[in-house]
């Protein structure tokens, strides 16, 4: 699991073709691994029924992509298009508070200087590593105290809880944001909020951006919470929904093409998120690797 | 961002800040005022991220511990009301004696053992590859390691499951075309079968960390290295890797965190195997103390051994790579 350090000779005079096709091929069979299941995806969600089940994928014969959508979008009165609302409030407006809170709270462990600072910065660190199924119950019997439980609100507060972004957005005070322009901006006579609303937010603003793609991801995936919290089916998520649906599969196996094109549609949104804010989460990815 | 280029600021001055009119009440007071109005924004950056730490994270935690000592008794063969009564250890007794939490622990332990080794050599050898700088189409072939990621986890586990089952799977067909019969879902394979769907998920992500972590590698380091005589492959395992050792041991410890917590993937392929029981894994098994047989006092106790198991191998995690690293220093 460390660095393995076992000395190997190799001879630097080896055919340098040969190793050349070697890595090649060594990549280019891990993109097909990567790949593949993804593609099946796309191809199974423009088969009907019988065709996803008379094995031959590839046959484009029968393709009813656009009647696979119409029966998804029908199946269970709409439920679909509920569920998938339902993650986009979760995760876009969920990511985008959760972002602005985690950040916060890193500049000011950053900037500021206070008693057991760096204890209560690993008490942060601690609650990454603290299991999911750990918080649930204790979450549950609290919503249900308070008669949150089987509402927006149980799943949506406990997603905005990001102690990595803290750990990220103090990472990212450190380098993006030098202490003179706080100076600076004091010597303005900014006041110590608005220097940050004003000056540093604007600095960390690709920071801000990692730590929202990480969350959106984060929270577009959260399953065993919404599990917990929900009975009501017009406030699941979509992967929640699609478990269910799947579940039901097993009985009435006109709910397979459904689960597959629902699921298709739910790589959408992260992929383009990925795609469309790739040199943020590269930035993000190097400052949590490299300290 | 123009706006906040940094105005030469002489080197005295910047130690504290500077009054705000010219004429300046005594500079104890100003110290003392604008060291109250910091403490007082740091209040305010910090407190939405506190409040937050309290109610999801603080007080379940304690809740959880609290739960894990009582236990609910139904006096008069059920009829009675509930009653939560103490029980001191006994849910601990419970749980550490009850074999299918034992299992499930076992079943956890060897999935870590097969796939946390597979997910970090993995990674780190493809990054390594892609940084030698002979792969051809390097950032095609890195977004198509890491599209996985943006495959949700429940989904990643229902094209798997899928590519699983005979009759729509396409892999069991070429497969049965060459002779071979596999169960993914058989006894002794849906554990492989599952760390075949965590390390399809993650393996891409942890390549781009790696692979940061390289770029972020001197230059002339490794150009010191090529002189010294040493071959791609040496360069690669003797200079590069130990170079990266804080990447591999954030990996590690983030696998090892995931790997414990294993859940989605086994709940979802438990709806059509077998040999996925309701309590599979150490969460699985929560889960189902608590919200099938609603047994609060041992779900929690449960989770507060799955919960020192963790704290113990991070803990261990990060005691041993710093030996490591340690020794590696003094050779």
């Amino acid at each position: 699991m460390s660095a393995p350090t076992t000395p190997r000779s190799a001879s630097p005079l080896r055919p340098r073709l040969l190793g050349r096709s070697v890595v090649n091929l060594v990549v280019g069979v891990s993109v097909l691994y990567t790949l593949l299941p993804v593609l099946w995806l796309v191809l199974a969600s423009s088969k009907d029924r019988d065709a996803l089940f008379s094995s031959d994928i590839l046959s484009l014969g029968d393709f009813s992509f656009v009647q696979n959508l119409k029966d998804l979008f029908a199946m269970d009165g709409g439920l679909y298009a509920r569920w998938y609302g339902n993650s986009l409030l979760y995760a876009v407006l969920g990511a985008a508070i959760g972002a602005l809170v985690s950040i916060a709270c890193g500049y000011a462990f950053d900037k500021y200087r206070f008693a057991h600072k760096e204890k209560l910065f690993g008490l942060v660190l601690a609650a990454v590593m603290v299991p999911q199924t750990v918080l649930a119950l204790p979450l549950y019997l609290m919503a249900s105290g308070t008669g949150l439980v089987n509402t927006f609100w149980a799943v949506f507060v406990p997603v905005l809880f990001n102690p990595f972004g803290v750990y990220l957005g103090r990472i990212f005070s450190q380098g993006y944001v030098p202490d003179e322009v706080l100076e600076a901006a004091r010597m303005d006579g900014a006041g110590e909020l608005a220097a940050y609303f004003r000056v540093s937010l604007r600095m960390l603003g690709p920071g801000l951006v990692t730590v929202f793609l990480f969350q959106l991801t984060t929270i577009w995936n959260n399953f065993l919470l919404p599990m917990v919290m929900l009975s009501d089916q017009d406030l699941y998520p979509v992967s929640l929904g699609l478990y269910t649906w799947n579940s039901a599969a097993s009985v009435s196996p006109e709910y397979y093409p459904a689960v597959i094109m629902g699921s298709l549609l739910a790589v959408v949104p992260l992929v383009l998120a990925f795609a469309l804010l790739q040199r943020f989460w590269r930035s993000g990815l190097t400052a949590g690797a490299v300290k | 961002m123009t706006s906040a280029t940094p105005v030469s600021v002489p080197a005295d001055v910047t130690a504290r800040p500077a009054p705000k009119r010219p004429a300046a009440p005594p500079a104890r007071a100003t110290r003392a005022s604008s060291r109250r109005r910091e403490l007082g924004a740091c209040g305010v950056l910090m407190t939405p991220f506190f409040a937050l730490l309290v109610t999801v994270f603080l007080i379940p935690v304690g809740t959880a511990v609290y739960l894990s000592f009582f236990s609910d008794d139904q006096p008069g063969l059920g009829f009675g009301p509930e009653r939560t009564v103490f029980a001191g250890l006994r849910n601990y007794t419970a749980v550490v004696t009850d074999p299918t939490f034992l299992g499930g622990l076992g079943v956890v332990a060897l999935y870590c053992l097969i796939y946390i080794p597979l997910m970090v050599v993995g990674a780190l050898a493809l990054a390594l590859l892609l940084d030698s700088g002979v792969v051809r189409l390097r950032g095609t072939a890195q977004l198509a390691l890491f599209l996985p990621h943006a495959v949700p986890g429940i989904i990643a586990a229902l094209i798997w499951l899928y590519l699983y089952t005979p009759g729509i799977s396409p892999v069991i067909d070429v497969l049965a075309k060459a002779d071979i019969t596999v169960d993914f879902l058989g006894v002794h394979t849906v554990l492989p079968s599952i760390v075949n769907i965590a390390l399809w998920s993650n393996l891409g992500y942890n390549m781009v960390v790696f692979y940061a972590a390289l770029q972020a590698v001197p230059r002339e380091v490794i150009e010191a290295a090529v002189v010294d005589g040493a071959g791609p492959v040496r360069t690669a395992l003797q200079v590069k890797t130990p170079l990266v050792r804080p990447s591999i041991l954030m990996v590690s410890m983030f696998t090892l965190i995931f790997a414990l917590q294993l859940f989605t993937e086994p709940m979802l392929l438990s709806q059509s195997s077998q040999m996925i029981s309701s309590r599979f894994s150490p969460s699985m098994y929560i889960y189902d103390a608590a919200f099938t047989r609603n047994n609060y006092g041992l779900a929690a106790a449960a989770s507060v051994v799955l919960l020192l198991c963790t704290i113990v191998l991070s803990y261990g995690v990060t005691r041993w790579t710093n030996r490591a690293s340690a020794e590696e220093a003094t050779r």
